[in-house]
């Protein structure tokens, strides 16, 4: 890569010159500590699942690698073909969506994965960025010409997306999906009228899973009143962080993961605290929010509405997907399955995370904003 | 540089081109405003979130007090309970430091396969049992207490997740039966139920007034071990149902040695139960037999009741109140008061208690502590067996030691306040510093104090008590015999045969008693197991090996200047006194 001369004008030079080489450091900073701590979390749970030690590290690092390959070839796209590639990919997964909740595999009452001989397939985790692009496409074209009946279609769709995750269940995702599309719609310069409105909305429809799906009331209550149920994976959380205190046990000295069921995913976070104590959870946290931040400073010199809004809806979603995987580890929301990106073991996460953030950075190549309206 | 050569000229300058450019530059003007809000906000949930990481991790957080208290107990638990030590600084209690073995079955991930790996490293452990236990839905349950070292390292290396070590302490007693009944035991809990470790159970742990402190005993090791070995010794051979001995300090009351045999291992808690746990010397309340008659002459003499050359027909048994009392060997004469101590005449003890009367008898007894509980440092303590009403036919025969039952402790301590001058003091199982106030109170006089040792010694040089001699020693004691009491009054098979001895006579230093419960009499006692047969040898072998521990020269056997100023003078009916 270094000997890319800054004049040379193949795919491959050209995309050195404008892509965000911090954020992808950045990116392939996480992706490197996802390994790490894949290492130390997965074994202790393939043990128990009876499985060989290794077998989610090995699969985890060929992820990863299928990733890293598949941010780069996104990232080299034109914001054309990222949109195009959106579009292409909603529909599909909206397929595949449908598709799960007849042939989905039931995993703890739920319909969320399409199972292919050993490899299975979560379609709604390929279903949140390109959702997030396709929106703004359509939140972009209705707000440039409020002639094109864009927003509807949007709401539309964001309404489908939603249903569809609701029926599997998978309440969590849901909401991230919605909050994402909500705060598109803020940034495409939604009225603060209907912003209050919507927000409340957002607020009932919680209020309203809490009266009607029972296991959403069962974690909301148990977060409000620890007493009031088994708070045992939490509070195991919790001591893990306390064990490590500043500089962790030292890598595979963790205990934790040897009993909570979702060490390598869901509460990894809780096994880097452990193990490598408060300044390795302050490193991912301080990575997530420089991806972030550093995503959002590109856009705001983008001269594109869509760009600005694929990006911050894609970034929005990334981060937010983060805060509450650590938020939930550090019982400061109610207890929901969050993989933490990049980090935690998971094929279709990781793959579909690498997808938004290859668009990211496609989207925010310097010069790339302001090709201008679509 | 194509897309940025692309985007920076306007190729067009149409009228819809520009109002197209106003609408993108309001909304993207709107977008960036939009963004940088949630930028922010973006920015405050990271920092909750990073705040949060340091509290958890670094200054603990609302669990803490959970926590912390849970550290505060451990802390507890690491308190040693105080050791226990003889007068001479040997220990006697004290604690190992051992692991204890819990587990939490919720993080436990198969209670069965858990249980059989534990059971196979811990033998001992019942598998099924411990499978119940593990599958209970508690978050605490002991596996086992007080592993050793090897058995803890085993444990370890099963890599069980869900079981916890815990920091334990075992109570230790290095010298295991001999203090068995002094020193007493502790639960599984290291709380003292029995002996010292319950009389002094706060002091020990350090309830009370501040850290635990340690508690110095009157006892010594060496006496200790001397006492019980000869009790054993004659226990066996007189095949007796039990055995009690004690050796005070004549002068202040403080117990050197006290052993109730059958004993046990205090460091088994198997062997705790049953008769072995019963403490005789103190807890057992034994009517004592003609060693009663020691108070009987005292105060007779201390009273003025009679003087040594005075006496009492004893020719003929006294009926009195449908009994018959009558001596063991008849002489059928007038007996002197020597003559009545010396050959342990009941008719003579029980005139002479007649004389008394019962209400200076039962003054007399009170005062030298037996008719109300011993004040010794020890749960294990006998109440008295008292007359009530204290009749006449009472007073008699508590002359010569029936119709009051008093354990070997108390009987021990009111002779010593008999021999050692005249003053009684409570005897007590604690060290006491050199110079602490007495706190006896004077039962007789220094004269009536010397009389009687005189007798005492007549006993052994002449009288019933001679096999007590010890050979350099000189020895005075009173021999005492009870029939126990059965279903139909007194027993005659079943005997409690004591002796009590003072030494050096001349000036006491200790005072030794030796009880045998049951005894039989063997073919070199004739078959006599009365006490000057069982019990006087055994008190003679213990003041052999004891007396030299105690830095006590042995004397000439046959007197010298101590043992003729003990001579008393018995006098006789007919012709001139023999002094012995």
């Amino acid at each position: 890569m270094i000997s890319l001369a800054r004049n040379d004008n193949s795919v491959v030079g050209r995309w050195w010159w404008t892509v965000d080489r911090w954020s992808l450091l950045a990116l392939m900073l996480l992706a490197g500590l996802g390994a790490v701590l894949t290492m130390a979390a997965s074994p202790a749970v393939a043990d128990r699942i009876g499985v060989d030690s290794f077998y989610f590290v090995r699969r985890q690092l060929a992820f990863i690698a299928l990733a890293l390959a598949l941010m780069f070839a996104v990232s080299l796209l034109s914001p054309a073909a990222v949109r195009r590639l959106a579009v292409a990919g909603l529909a599909v997964s909206l397929v595949l969506l449908v598709a799960t909740l007849f042939v989905g595999s039931e995993v703890n009452g739920a319909r969320r994965w399409i199972r292919l001989g050993t490899l299975s397939f979560q379609a709604s985790e390929f279903v949140k960025p390109s959702f997030a692009v396709a929106a703004a496409w359509l939140f972009a074209a209705h707000r440039l010409n409020p002639a094109v009946p864009a927003n509807l279609v949007c709401f539309g769709l964001c309404a489908a997306v939603i249903g569809l995750l609701i029926l599997q269940p998978d309440f969590s995702m849901a909401v991230i999906v919605a909050a994402v599309w909500f705060a598109q719609y803020f940034l495409a310069g939604l009225h603060l009228g209907w912003v209050a409105l919507l927000g409340g909305l957002g607020v009932a429809a919680v209020a309203a899973a809490y009266l009607l799906l029972p296991h959403v009331a069962d974690r909301i209550d148990r977060f409000l009143d620890p007493a009031s149920g088994d708070s045992y994976q939490v509070d195991t959380a919790l001591e893990a962080f306390m064990n490590g205190g500043l500089v962790g046990r030292g890598p595979g000295e963790g205990v934790v993961k040897q009993t909570l069921p979702d060490a390598h995913s869901d509460f990894i976070f809780a096994v880097a605290g452990e193990e490598f104590g408060l300044v390795l959870t302050l490193a991912l946290l301080a990575l997530f929010g420089f991806v972030v931040l550093r995503g959002f400073a590109r856009v705001l010199a983008a001269r594109s509405l869509f760009v600005v809004l694929a990006v911050s809806g894609l970034l929005i979603q990334f981060g937010l997907q983060a805060l509450i995987h650590m938020g939930v580890t550090l019982a400061l929301l109610p207890s929901t399955g969050m993989t933490l990106p990049f980090v935690s073991y998971g094929g279709s996460s990781t793959l579909a995370v690498a997808l938004g953030m290859g668009m990211v950075l496609a989207l925010t190549r310097r010069g790339v904003g302001a090709e201008g309206a679509p | 540089m194509g897309a940025r050569e692309a985007a920076g000229g306007a190729p067009g300058a149409e009228a819809s081109q520009v109002a197209f450019d106003g609408i993108a530059n309001r909304a993207l003007k709107t977008g960036r405003h939009r963004l940088l809000l949630i930028a922010v906000l973006f920015v405050i949930a990271n920092f909750v979130v990073g705040l949060r990481l340091v509290d958890v991790t670094v200054i603990g957080d609302g669990f803490e007090p959970r926590f912390a208290a849970a550290a505060a107990g451990v802390r507890k638990a690491q308190f040693q309970r105080a050791d226990v030590f003889d007068r001479n600084g040997v220990l006697l209690a004290s604690n190992l430091p051992t692991a204890s073995l819990s587990a939490d079955p919720a993080k436990l991930l198969d209670a069965a396969e858990a249980a059989a790996r534990l059971s196979r490293a811990l033998p001992g452990l019942d598998r099924a049992a411990l499978q119940r236990r593990l599958e209970t839905p508690r978050r605490f349950v002991w596996i086992k207490r007080n592993l050793t070292p090897a058995q803890q390292a085993r444990v370890n290396r099963l890599g069980l997740p869900g079981v916890a070590f815990h920091r334990a302490e075992r109570r230790v007693y290095p010298l295991g039966r001999a203090f068995a009944h002094v020193v007493g035991f502790v639960d599984i809990d290291n709380r003292g139920i029995a002996g010292i470790e319950k009389t002094f159970d706060e002091e020990l742990r350090g309830v009370r007034e501040g850290p635990a402190a340690p508690v110095y005993l009157s006892v010594d090791a060496r006496f200790q071990h001397v006492l019980r070995e000869e009790l054993a010794r004659g226990m066996q051979t007189f095949q007796a149902a039990g055995a009690a001995g004690v050796i005070l300090d004549a002068a202040t009351g403080e117990v050197l040695a006290m052993v109730s045999l059958p004993d046990f291992d205090p460091n088994d808690p198997s062997q705790r139960d049953g008769d072995a746990r019963f403490n005789r010397a103190s807890l057992g309340a034994y009517e004592m037999g003609s060693t009663f008659k020691v108070f009987t002459v005292a105060m007779a003499l201390d009273a003025g009741v009679v003087t040594l050359s005075d006496g009492y027909d004893a020719s003929e048994p006294i009926r009195v109140a449908g009994f018959v009392i009558r001596d063991y060997k008849p002489e059928k004469r007038w007996l002197s008061v020597p003559e009545i101590f010396v050959h342990s005449s009941n008719i003579g003890a029980a005139k002479m208690a007649l004389d008394i009367g019962a209400e200076r008898q039962r003054a007399f007894l009170s005062r030298v502590g037996l008719l109300d509980p011993a004040g010794v440092e020890l749960p294990e303590v006998a109440t008295p067996l008292t007359p009530s009403p204290w009749r006449e036919i009472n007073t008699m025969t508590i002359g010569f030691g029936h119709g009051v039952a008093v354990s070997p402790l108390q009987l021990a301590a009111a002779v010593a306040g008999i021999v050692n001058g005249g003053v009684f003091h409570a005897p007590t199982v604690v060290k006491r510093a050199p110079g602490d106030p007495s706190l006896g109170w004077r039962v007789v006089t220094p004269r009536t104090s010397k009389l009687l040792r005189g007798l005492m010694r007549l006993v052994v040089a002449e009288g019933t008590g001679g096999k007590a001699a010890v050979p350099g020693y000189l020895v005075g004691g009173k021999t005492g015999t009870a029939e126990k009491t059965g279903a139909r009054g007194y027993r005659r098979e079943a005997l409690v045969s004591s002796f009590v001895a003072a030494f050096p006579i001349d000036d006491p230093r200790y005072v030794v008693l030796v009880l045998y419960d049951e005894p039989k009499g063997t073919a070199a006692t004739f078959n006599y197991a009365t006490g000057g047969w069982t019990a006087a040898p055994t008190v003679a072998r213990v003041i052999a090996r004891v007396g030299p521990m105690a830095g006590i020269p042995a004397d000439d056997p046959e007197g010298g200047e101590a043992a003729r100023g003990l001579l008393v003078k018995i006098a006789a009916r007919e012709g001139p006194g023999v002094a012995f």
